[in-house]
């Protein structure tokens, strides 16, 4: 099969899997949510509720498609494609198993860091646009966001790539289907660098308690405050999926994949998936948002030293450590 | 490798499909208001008139940490080739890292310092 059409192919079928994932996701948080809430969640549409994302669904295509009389209309109607593009771009590197991946790029870990870093330039886009002042404050938030959280994730993505010598996602599975997962051995610097790798996650894809653009309690809606309808449904999409496709990227990096006994590979790369991608329902219905100077402090004063640290530990381990310990 | 650009070039291309297919959806199914009105063109503030344009000059209040973000970025973007190819070059690549990396945290310690990670 030719290349364009590999692509295609694992293309479409990939993103349709992502979205019924990303529906059934939206349910399933909903339930949770009323459950550590002590309510019943959506109980009405379908059994237990299944069929309400896609009732929302249906309800946001139909709703008006309002643009506000001020905004900046070309930039207004490109932001929500680019998140879209932007947020499920990303899975084109993600090896599901050892021989499916849709794009298995040599530098794949610099394309998901370089695709992933742009879903800022949509988010600030949608702000700028709108010509709102509660979107814009969201828009300028996004931007301090991006720029704090930007260094600890490089410099956690750099210890399993130091440590499997590999910038192919699929070629630091494939060393720790054949070592061990660097979640677990070694326990420095590995441990502390899937952490660090989830906190610059859920602030990438501006999930609690990091959700500082949209901040609903304080920017009505931040940037997504003026959209409406199909375009609004779009940008809901993209932080979902962004969660999704991140959470199987710390899969990959650091809990070793498609490795894992007696079943096979994709069933392991997606139930370590779903694992990490109720974490990240369980963190947010847990903690409260922090606030954008504290981010930054956190980001700058803590997370990036600590990373720093764990890159410095990473290469000496490769170095120093005995044989047998690799 | 050629070929896995392509696979990823038509991956996003895909991607760009299905935004503007629910762009297209939405417009064959989406209500559209009878008669028009002024006000649901408003940005929204809070039910008030919106008190002139959003576009006005603030203080941003971290661009000195921005500038350190550029700094920060062009060092990963030195450690990533480093950091495939350390276990080749051994410990001549290590020791050069480590000096690098400590120069670098060096300008960290004194930006901490003078407060530069500060919101100004």
């Amino acid at each position: 099969m030719s290349a364009l059409g590999h692509g295609a192919l694992y293309g479409a079928v990939l993103i349709a899997v992502m979205l019924s994932t990303v529906a059934v996701g939206i349910w399933f948080e909903r339930k949770f949510a009323g459950r550590m809430q002590s309510r019943l969640g959506p109980t009405i549409v379908g059994p237990m509720g299944l069929l309400q994302p896609l009732a929302d669904v249906v309800k946001l295509l139909q709703k008006e498609d309002i643009i506000p009389a001020g905004a900046d209309r070309a930039l207004f109607n490109l932001a929500p494609i680019l998140a879209t593009i932007f947020s499920l771009g990303v899975a084109a590197v993600l090896p599901l198993s050892p021989r499916m991946i849709a794009a298995d790029l040599d530098i794949g870990v610099v394309y998901m860091l370089a695709i992933g870093g742009l879903m800022v330039v949509p988010t600030f886009m949608a702000g700028w646009a709108s010509n709102n002042k509660f979107a814009l404050l969201g828009g300028m938030r996004a931007v301090a966001q991006s720029i704090s959280y930007g260094v600890p994730l490089v410099l956690a993505v750099l210890v399993p790539v130091i440590l499997s010598g590999s910038l192919s996602l699929a070629g630091i599975v494939r060393w720790q289907s054949e070592h061990h997962w660097f979640a677990l051995w070694p326990v420095i610097p590995g441990l502390p660098a899937f952490a660090l790798y989830f906190m610059a996650m859920l602030a990438e894809a501006n999930r609690i308690p990091f959700d500082i653009p949209e901040a609903e309690s304080e920017l009505v809606a931040g940037v997504t405050t003026e959209y409406t309808g199909a375009k609004f449904t779009l940008f809901y999409l993209a932080e979902y999926v962004h969660t999704l496709v991140g959470s199987a990227i710390g899969a990959a990096l650091f809990f070793g994949g498609w490795d894992g006994p007696f079943a096979p590979g994709l069933h392991w790369m997606v139930a370590k998936t779903l694992a990490l991608f109720v974490v990240v329902y369980w963190v947010r219905w847990t903690l409260l948002r922090l606030r954008s100077d504290q981010l930054m402090e956190l980001c700058w004063k803590w997370l990036t030293p600590i990373g720093v640290a764990l890159v410095l530990f990473a290469a000496a381990w490769v170095q120093f450590a005995p044989q047998g310990a690799l | 490798m050629q070929s896995a650009w392509l696979s990823a070039l038509a991956f996003l291309v895909v991607s760009t499909l299905l935004g503007l297919g629910v762009l297209g959806a939405a417009k064959a199914l989406r209500v559209r208001a009878r008669k028009d009105s002024r006000i649901k063109h408003l940005t929204y503030e809070c039910g008030e008139q919106p008190d002139g344009l959003a576009w006005m000059q603030f203080h941003a209040r971290y661009y000195v940490v921005a500038l350190f973000f550029v700094l920060f970025d062009v060092e990963a973007v030195f450690l990533f080739p480093w950091a495939v190819v350390l276990r080749e070059l051994g410990a001549q690549a290590f020791i050069a890292a480590v000096s690098f990396v400590v120069v670098l945290m060096l300008g960290w310690l004194y930006a901490l310092r003078k407060e530069a990670l500060q919101w100004q």
